[in-house]
């Protein structure tokens, strides 16, 4: 505790802050110093720093404002985008049922001329299936009655062809 | 401090005051009031701080600041809202005289941290310049934009009649007691904080070992001094606006 006594003492001995023979040193340099800082600060430092806040508010303003107008165009541009999209999808239906329409008429046209086609081929197949069916008809009649004959002269008989086959004539519509 | 008391008071010589002795800068002559001394030095130290912080770091003008410019900017928008906010409107027209004595007193304070530096806002002489400045302003700003009205400030509207002589007599007295309040809250604050550090400092020199306890002393009031910078730079600042605002703004009584 002595030491802190010691040091009061010590400093009771003078405080440089109340000899006042510098004191007129002291002002006279604050004043000097206050007046280049406040020159200093009013004549370049705040002017330039307050313009450079104010570009600064302005410029972000002026973003803010070219940001808004950019998402009104955006908007615009998908609307523009939707309705072209929808007109496209309009028209392609469109155009799918006419390619539609197209394709069925040709069709059914196809559809008679090969109808007609199987109509004709199918009446001359009948024709061709009566005329065989004739031929085979006639065919019999000749084999049976040349078989009658031989069977008539197998078993001893004798008969002119004319008998023979006015007999199988018979037989043949009984 | 004394737990060790080893330390022979005869050989612990403590100086704790010489920090804050006026020296010429050149030679040994006696002081007049134009000798360039350690004052001049320091002052000039604070100019070029204050014009590098706050010129040199906006010298680019970015609208995107760089780190110094973003600090000169703090600078500029904490003082400007001060004054705008206790000031008033009309108080902006002295921005710049409040923002001189701010980083004035701001940079005066931080550059006398520095070891073996000089801390010119310890001086009484330095503060009371600075805060008769501002009583000088406030007063004759009043009477020029007040008249006579500014006298009313004194006289308690609010108060019943009977209090208010007595009232008038007690905010004459506050308003002269102001600039000493003003200038010895600065300077005393700066004085008692070095002269502390610069005590423990020479403990530290006498204790050998256990140096280690003034040491982190040091270290400890340093840390509270760098606080005691930025505050008393605070306040002395808004004192000035709240003087101001009687000069400027509406009567607030």
């Amino acid at each position: 505790m002595a030491t802190e006594a010691h040091g009061e003492a010590e400093a009771a001995v003078g405080m440089p802050q109340l000899d006042f023979s510098t004191w007129p040193n002291q002002i006279f340099w604050a004043l000097v110093t206050l007046v280049v800082i406040y020159f200093v600060l009013s004549r370049v430092a705040l002017p330039r720093i307050g313009a450079v806040l104010a570009d600064r508010k302005s410029a972000i303003t002026n973003d803010l404002a070219a940001a808004e107008e950019l998402k009104q165009r955006a908007v615009a541009a998908e609307k523009a985008y939707n309705d072209a999209l929808a007109s496209a999808r309009a028209e392609a239906a469109k155009i799918v049922a006419a390619a539609k329409a197209d394709i069925q008429k040709d069709l059914d046209a196809a559809t008679a001329a090969a109808d007609a086609q199987i109509a004709a081929k199918a009446a001359e197949s009948e024709k061709t299936i009566a005329a065989i069916r004739d031929g085979a008809a006639d065919a019999v009649a000749e084999v049976a009655r040349d078989t009658a004959a031989e069977l008539v002269a197998a078993l001893g008989g004798s008969a002119d062809g004319k008998t023979v086959s006015a007999a199988v004539s018979a037989r043949l519509k009984g | 401090m004394a737990t060790t008391g080893t330390e022979a008071p005869s050989g612990l010589q403590i100086h704790p005051m010489d920090q804050f002795i006026v020296k010429p800068l050149f030679g040994d002559g006696p002081i007049e009031w134009y000798t360039p001394t350690n004052v001049t030095l320091w002052m000039a130290i604070a100019i070029l701080g204050v014009t590098a912080l706050l010129v040199l770091s906006t010298r680019r003008r970015a609208i995107v600041p760089s780190r110094g410019q973003s600090v000169a900017e703090l600078f500029y928008g904490f003082i400007h809202k001060m004054v705008e906010d206790i000031a008033g409107h009309e108080g902006l027209k002295f921005f710049p005289y409040v923002m001189t004595l701010f980083m004035f007193v701001f940079l005066s304070n931080f550059l006398g941290l520095i070891p073996m530096s000089f801390t010119t806002t310890s001086h009484i002489a330095v503060t009371a310049t600075l805060a008769i400045l501002v009583f000088l302003t406030v007063t004759i700003v009043g009477f020029v934009r007040k008249g006579p009205g500014f006298l009313s400030m004194f006289w308690v509207s609010s108060a019943p009649l009977l209090l208010r002589p007595v009232l008038a007599v007690i905010e004459v007295i506050s308003y002269f007691v102001r600039p000493l309040s003003h200038s010895v809250r600065l300077g005393g604050n700066l004085l008692a904080g070095h002269a502390v550090i610069k005590v423990f400092a020479g403990f530290a020199g006498a204790m050998g070992v256990a140096s280690f306890v003034p040491v982190l002393a040091i270290a400890a009031m340093y840390g509270l001094e760098v606080l005691v910078s930025a505050v008393q730079a605070y306040v002395f600042t808004i004192l000035t606006c709240v003087y101001l605002r009687d000069a400027v703004g509406e009567a607030h009584h």
